[in-house]
């Protein structure tokens, strides 16, 4: 059983957003950092992600939106994973998620709000996100 | 002269054809009445008798037959997120030429239980979880299969980390492992399934349905009917060696009680601004719908036509349609003959049944706006531009109207999302050799393939029909 070593991510880009390049990115940087990525490219729904999380016994999801629109595209996801049986399961989100003037804080606490554990600001490193998944994923000093 | 015959033990009828290896001609075809309840091999020996008047008292060097008799193989799967290893259990059961008579997602329940032995499978496969992924669902479900007698033997293709204990779980019981039908989220692994399906039609459910005395006969292999014209089709598409095959292609088999369609095809997006949804399906890929049939299941079709495009294609009025399809529905066994209102019945039934199964079978895209612009989505396969159909079924070559009813299985602008064939070149199975060449194929791959060529009837380019 080679593979779950490794924990497993599934990603992709929410919504009908087709942003493909920071897609492909952070899937070889988190392949890199040793995870195992289920990646479900663009224009991904919320059933998508749910379904590939369960398939997989995914340990995380980390949902990118790169137009905008994130807040509403992520609505209900937790509430989703919760009736799928995936409760508890980390929920990151990143990306340019939100447009408008507004402090990011305020936005953070608002995807928090919506059950996401973790959001990054536009302009996030790879490696924060991967910090972050560390510490969610309690992997202390261990490789993914 | 080096004869080989070829035998196709359907629900119905024993189909007979011979071959001559040599010359690499049909020598001639007859069929008989099945006969499962008794001997199979009465319903054949009337076959022989018939053909042997048509052809002379040829001995035969070689024998194989495919079979779909006694409800053909029956087989329900069980998987866990249903748009994925639900559907990759249900492609590799098609493929293999099963009926699927029950399809799980998620946890079995005891209600489920009933059903699946009041379902009497001859396969069941249980799948569930990539590799190295979920694990709980396949468990439980090889715990919920294990309180049952052991009846029919399980095929467990799910995730790897799970085979060993399913199979420890399901002591008692006929446990086959097999790689797993979905190792990686969207790739699709469904032959090693589906060559161990095959074995077992061929070493168990053979003796089951009293098959086993004609299986004295065969020279080798003996496989289910669908299989055999799925292996058909992919020599006919793929060619073999130096013998070309003629392309991508659709193919539908038009029957009683359900219509099969096949396609040999990529199907993958055409163009860059397309996404591809869903699980990638089988290059050979094969659907029934169980519910759409010429008379069997000809309420099917009145259901998914509607009762006006009927009326409209047949020319009948409304209610002379709802009485004639009552009356075909309890009259099995009727054909047109000469009958114009049947004869215009069954031509618009037939054109339904075509473009309901094959929109069903094709995939199917779909426009969105994004801030980015206009973006395609597709899922399933994009067949338009598949250019050969091929066409089976008796209410298709027992007509002269077949290129027009093959038509149907177009693309159509009335349903711009269905990814169905843009323009094709119209083949007709008249002399109903498909399943026999996909025995033949087994080892004689050129010399089918090119009697396919020689036999089918070109019936034209859909595109000069349209004008």
């Amino acid at each position: 059983m080679e593979n779950r070593e490794k924990k497993v991510l599934v990603i992709g880009v929410i919504g009908a957003d087709v942003h493909a390049v920071g897609n492909k990115i952070l899937y070889h940087a988190f392949t890199e950092a040793g995870f195992e990525v289920v990646n479900l490219g663009v224009m991904v729904s919320q059933e998508e992600y749910i379904a590939a999380a369960i398939e997989s016994n995914a340990d995380a999801i980390v949902v990118s939106s790169l137009y905008g629109q994130g807040e509403l595209d992520c609505r209900g996801l937790r509430e989703k994973c919760d009736e799928a049986g995936l409760k508890g399961i980390p929920l990151l989100v990143g990306g340019n998620i939100v447009i408008g003037k507004q402090t990011f804080e305020d936005v953070e606490k608002r995807f928090k709000a919506m059950g996401f554990d973790r959001a990054f600001a536009p302009g996030t490193a790879p490696e924060t996100t991967i910090e972050a998944l560390r510490e969610l994923l309690h992997m202390d000093g261990e490789q993914a | 002269m080096k004869a080989v015959l070829l035998i196709d033990f359907g629900s119905t009828y024993t189909k007979l054809t011979a071959v001559d290896l040599d010359s690499e001609t049909i020598l001639g075809t007859a069929q008989s009445f099945t006969t499962i309840q008794t001997d199979i091999n009465d319903g054949l020996e009337n076959g022989l008798a018939l053909l042997r008047e048509k052809i002379g008292d040829v001995s035969f060097a070689e024998t194989y037959a495919c079979s779909s008799a006694a409800g053909g193989l029956r087989m329900v799967t069980s998987g866990l997120v249903p748009e994925l290893t639900g559907e990759a259990a249900k492609m590799a059961s098609l493929g293999a030429g099963a009926k699927v008579v029950g399809i799980y997602a998620f946890q079995l329940t005891e209600d489920d239980l009933d059903d699946i032995r009041a379902a009497k499978p001859d396969i069941f496969l249980l799948v569930g979880g990539t590799d190295g992924g979920n694990t709980e669902c396949i468990l439980h479900n090889a715990r919920m299969l294990a309180t049952m007698n052991p009846e029919f033997p399980i095929v467990v293709a799910g995730n790897r980390s799970a085979a060993r204990e399913c199979e420890r779980i399901l002591q008692g019981h006929e446990v086959y492992v097999c790689p797993n039908v979905m190792p990686k989220f969207g790739v699709l692994q469904v032959e090693p399934t589906q060559k161990k399906i095959r074995e077992i039609f061929l070493n168990r459910i053979i003796q089951a349905k009293g098959l086993s005395k004609a299986a004295a006969l065969l020279s080798d292999i003996m496989m289910p009917t669908p299989a055999a014209v799925l292996a058909a089709m992919d020599l006919l598409a793929q060619g073999k060696g130096d013998e070309p095959g003629i392309g991508e292609l659709v193919a539908v088999d038009v029957g009683g009680a359900t219509t099969d369609v096949y396609s040999i095809a990529d199907g993958m997006p055409e163009h860059m601004n397309t996404v591809f949804k869903g699980i990638p399906e089988p290059f050979a890929k094969r659907t029934v719908e169980g519910d759409i049939g010429m008379r069997y299941s000809i309420r099917g079709i009145l259901e998914a036509a509607g009762v006006h495009r009927i009326s409209q294609l047949s020319g009948l009025e409304e209610g002379r349609v709802e009485e004639l399809v009552d009356y075909l529905a309890t009259h099995t066994d009727v054909v047109p003959k000469e009958d114009p209102e049947l004869e215009a019945l069954d031509f618009a039934l037939a054109s339904m049944a075509i473009e309901e199964a094959v929109t069903r079978h094709a995939g199917a895209i779909e426009e969105t706006y994004t801030m980015m612009g206009l973006t395609y989505v597709q899922t399933g396969k994009n067949l338009t531009k598949v250019k050969q159909i091929v066409v089976t079924g008796g209410s298709l070559i027992h007509t002269k109207r077949t290129a027009a009813i093959a038509k149907h299985a177009l693309y159509s602008p009335a349903s711009p999302a269905s990814l169905r064939p843009k323009n094709a070149d119209v083949w007709v199975d008249r002399t109903y050799i498909l399943a026999a060449m996909g025995l033949l194929s087994a080892h004689y791959p050129e010399t089918a393939l090119r009697i396919m060529k020689k036999e089918l009837e070109y019936h034209g380019n859909s595109e000069q029909e349209n004008s």
